[in-house]
């Protein structure tokens, strides 16, 4: 049955203030299944406050061979990391 | 009237462990990894409310009586389940039809009990209610796509809901403790919920393509100790390990 049916990437929330991350994906007729697949599969533990599914074909993903080109030439430029700010303990998730 | 408590404690718990038993035997045979995953869940849930239900009836009868006394240690006339829920697993569709039937009135059931004078079984109610509406949406969602499906989809869901649903009257007959109960407080007279557990259902398989039969009610008395001999093949598996290695634990 599943083998006919699409594949949909699930994103959760773990908390309030978080973001949604990607936590795998799943098989399902529609989203609203999606949804209900990704909440028994996926939460089971606690693990969220929210979901998101999107089907796995409405993503445009970059090619690893393109690599080269895209990621490689923020190798060397280490003044962009924020690395020479002191930030406060209480400030958390960033 | 604590007697009575305590044999209708046991109708609440039975309902829900036979059935959850009956989704445990799906547990690696689902149609597919989330609906397995799904009716699973759902069994487990189950099996959460027959405990706090069970617990309950322990300490009302005191003594040496436990929980898994009450699960484990009866004879097959002292289970109070209904017929409908101990009907065998059959195929995707009986599950459904099964599942939707009992979850519909799962739900109406608790939401009543939620105001039950008894407090235990009103915090019971309210804690089963989340997972129960949870429940019924994912049933009532499967009737509508198995019935308004493929032909054959919505061949053998009618099919289920065919065979199931004259079993559902019997969820509406009172039984003696049911009535006295229901005058204390306490439980659910069933049939006040009756109507409008026939609109919502009414109301799911129109909008499923499927039609509820003209068939007359099957004569069912589950709730007195009367079951077909489905339950007996499940009671022998379900009480094995407690029978063949008593007092065993895991």
């Amino acid at each position: 049955m599943s083998s006919e049916w699409p594949l949909f990437e699930v994103f959760i929330r773990s908390k309030n203030g978080l973001e949604h991350r990607h936590v795998g994906s799943l098989h399902a007729a529609d989203d609203t299944m999606a949804l209900e697949n990704a909440r028994d599969v996926y939460t089971r533990r606690q693990e969220g406050v929210s979901i998101w599914v999107v089907e796995s074909r409405h993503i445009k993903a970059s090619n690893p061979e393109a690599a080269g080109e895209l990621f490689e030439p923020a190798m060397d430029k280490i003044y962009r990391h924020p690395t020479f700010y002191e930030l406060p303990i209480e400030l958390k998730h960033i | 009237m604590k007697e009575q408590l305590y044999s209708y404690l046991l109708m609440l718990g039975d309902n829900s462990m036979i059935l959850a038993h009956r989704l445990s035997e799906l547990c690696g045979h689902g149609p597919s990894l989330e609906t397995d995953i799904a009716l699973t869940n759902i069994s487990l849930d189950l099996f959460g409310q027959v405990r706090n239900f069970f617990q309950y009836a322990a300490e009302l009868k005191g003594g040496d009586c436990t929980e898994d006394n009450i699960a484990y240690l009866r004879t097959e006339r002292e289970y109070y389940n209904c017929i409908l829920v101990e009907q065998a697993n059959t195929d995707f569709a009986h599950v459904i039809a099964r599942q939707f039937f009992f979850d519909q009135f799962q739900y109406l059931q608790l939401k009543q009990l939620e105001k039950s004078s008894d407090e235990t079984i009103a915090a019971i109610a309210a804690k089963s209610i989340k997972e129960t509406r949870y429940h019924l949406r994912f049933s009532s969602e499967w009737m509508r796509r198995l019935g308004a499906g493929t032909e054959e989809s919505h061949i053998k869901t009618q099919a289920a809901v065919d065979r199931l649903y004259p079993f559902v009257d019997e969820l509406f007959t009172a039984s003696a403790i049911e009535k006295a109960l229901s005058d204390a407080g306490i439980a659910m007279d069933p049939g006040t919920v009756k109507a409008e557990y026939e609109q919502e259902t009414k109301t799911v398989l129109e909008e499923a393509s499927l039609i509820l039969p003209d068939a007359a009610p099957r004569f069912a008395q589950g709730k007195q100790g009367m079951h077909t001999e489905q339950l007996g093949y499940i009671l022998s598996e379900f009480q094995y390990m407690q029978r063949a290695y008593p007092n065993m634990e895991w």
